[in-house]
């Protein structure tokens, strides 16, 4: 717990100097509050103080109904709203016994990838503006804004979906939707070698990330890393491979490791799942069975009484929904657990001893979103 | 040996950077693909998609007759209290009372179009409307009543 009296202990140590990094955006990533321990450049303790944006979505869900509380989740991680929805939507299932039409179980799996793709273009973009490189951010947000077009013909929104329900999907996907995703995957598939050619050969972004914010496996686990954080230090982690959910172990795809552990191997992971992702959405785009898209489900929805939790692999780790039901139409008590807040706590451990400069490096190699780690 | 590495490196970085400009150098001279909307000189041509969550709005026909029924269901649905219905009593020409709509208030800064209102009206009386242009000069103007002055329900929805 920190203490007003830390600081000062801390900055009567000879030569040490404590700034604030933040809460004001600190590198475009959200509300974030760094109090960083500095001697000379050299970073000795960094500690992230959360809350200012903190907005009680657990106790919130409490008052809901089990239709009502999937639509604020998509406003944690708001990059991977679908995946979200889908995790709560899942454990819901779990409690109610819903066998899930095989058509919904596709869309889902198309929208989580389609999801999966945008957040980590966005990252992309964002990760290079943090160094300092500024017209991949421009590149990413061309190809995001074709998914997000779709995303927009099928769900109506562009954000925040609220598109998975228990039992499937809420509505059909459009008629257009597969010529759509088609003409996006022709043209990604152009531009991600330009992805390469612009950032990952470039020997100043290498210099900048190689050997940066090293974490070693066993540390990996100890912090609870998961996602590209963790299987860029060589822990397989990935749900969709362990415990496979909807149609994921029928696919032909493989879990991104890289033993590196510093912040290009984790540059590498995300930029090799992509192309996975592509591959996944080639499998499933001209295979949406036929069906319904919705399982029929009661109008007032109630779990019996019991845990439950279910957990998918959003673009950042692993998400998970604990629900505690009484046997009621809310929730007693929902957990979410939230793959950003992990990984921030190795922030400090992989940025001691490094440069002032490497902290945004790293902080990018994380891809934080800070809605997601306060909930 | 050193010095063969130490130019080694520099070509190899060199050369790295010539294939970023490379890119950079093509976008600059080849500049057809423009992705930015002119908004709002595009209003004419703007094309949104058939289902965009703009608003809730209710349907009338030619007759200025909708089919809410004042079931409230859509009340129920929203998770921020959006919606506010009031009801009153119809006498019909049988002398009996019927339930029917007054007014259907609906609170558009409350609303983040979450779509479940709509999904959970039993007769298809409201939809989401594609208009966004939502900016206002006072707050109260926003909330809204949905159903038309004098309107009332098409004959034959219960």
């Amino acid at each position: 717990m920190y203490k007003e009296t830390d600081i000062l202990k801390e900055s009567s140590v000879e030569g040490n100097l404590i700034i604030n990094i933040g809460p004001q955006h600190p590198s475009t990533h959200g509300v974030l509050h760094l109090v960083v321990t500095l001697n000379g450049e050299t970073i000795k303790k960094v500690e992230p103080h959360l809350g200012y944006i903190h907005r009680s979505i657990e106790k919130m869900c409490e008052s809901l109904s089990y239709r009502q509380f999937i639509y604020v989740t998509s406003k944690m991680d708001y990059l991977s709203s679908h995946i979200n929805n889908h995790g709560c939507a899942m454990c819901v299932e779990k409690g109610l016994q819903i066998e899930v039409p095989p058509r919904a179980q596709v869309i889902r799996v198309l929208m989580d990838e389609l999801t999966r793709l945008s957040s980590h273009q966005l990252w992309w973009g964002a990760m290079a503006m943090d160094i300092g490189a500024l017209t991949p951010f421009f590149h990413a947000f061309r190809e995001r804004e074709m998914i997000t077009s779709i995303f927009e013909e099928t769900c109506g929104t562009r954000l925040t979906m609220n598109y998975m329900v228990p039992g499937g999907v809420m509505a059909d996907v459009n008629t257009n939707f597969q010529k759509s995703v088609k003409d996006f995957i022709i043209h990604f598939k152009n531009k991600i070698n330009e992805y390469d050619e612009l950032l990952t050969g470039n020997i100043i972004f290498q210099n900048r990330t190689k050997g940066v914010g090293f974490i070693s496996k066993e540390n990996a686990i100890s912090f609870g890393c998961s996602g590209p954080t963790a299987r860029g230090s060589g822990v397989s982690c990935d749900i969709r491979k362990l415990y496979p959910y909807e149609v994921y172990n029928q696919l032909d795809f493989d879990e991104i490791l890289e033993p590196g552990g510093d912040c290009f191997a984790r540059y590498l992971v995300r930029m090799k799942e992509m192309k996975q992702s592509i591959s996944i959405i080639e499998q499933l785009i001209d295979n949406i069975p036929d069906g319904d898209f919705q399982a029929k489900t009661k109008a007032v929805l109630k779990l019996p009484k019991g845990e439950f939790y279910s957990s998918v692999e959003s673009a950042r780790g692993e998400f998970g929904v604990y629900i505690v039901s009484e046997g009621g139409t809310t929730p007693y008590r929902i957990k979410f657990r939230s793959p950003g807040f992990s990984n921030l706590s190795a922030l400090d451990f992989m940025s001691r001893e490094g440069k002032i400069g490497d902290l945004i490096a790293i902080m990018g190699s994380l891809d934080l979103v800070i809605p997601d780690i306060d909930r | 040996m050193f010095l063969k590495e130490y130019i080694q490196d520099i070509y190899g970085a060199v050369k790295s950077l010539l294939i970023g400009m490379r890119r950079t150098g093509y976008y600059f001279t080849n500049h057809k693909e423009i992705i930015t909307q002119q908004y709002p000189d595009n209003k004419a041509t703007l094309n949104l998609s058939e289902r965009f969550r703009g608003e809730v709005v209710m349907i009338h026909d030619e007759n200025n007759e909708h089919a809410c029924t004042g079931c409230t269901a859509c009340e129920l649905a929203c998770p921020n209290a959006t919606i506010k219905i009031i009801t009153q009593f119809d006498i019909s020409p049988d002398g009996k009372k019927k339930k029917a709509l007054n007014k259907f208030v609906y609170h558009l800064d409350l609303c983040t179009m979450c779509n479940l209102c709509i999904v959970a009206c039993p007769t298809d009386a409201i939809k989401m409307a594609n208009t966004f242009e939502h900016s206002v000069f006072d707050r109260s103007k926003l909330t809204k009543i949905l159903n038309n002055p004098d309107s009332k329900i098409r004959a034959g929805i219960e």
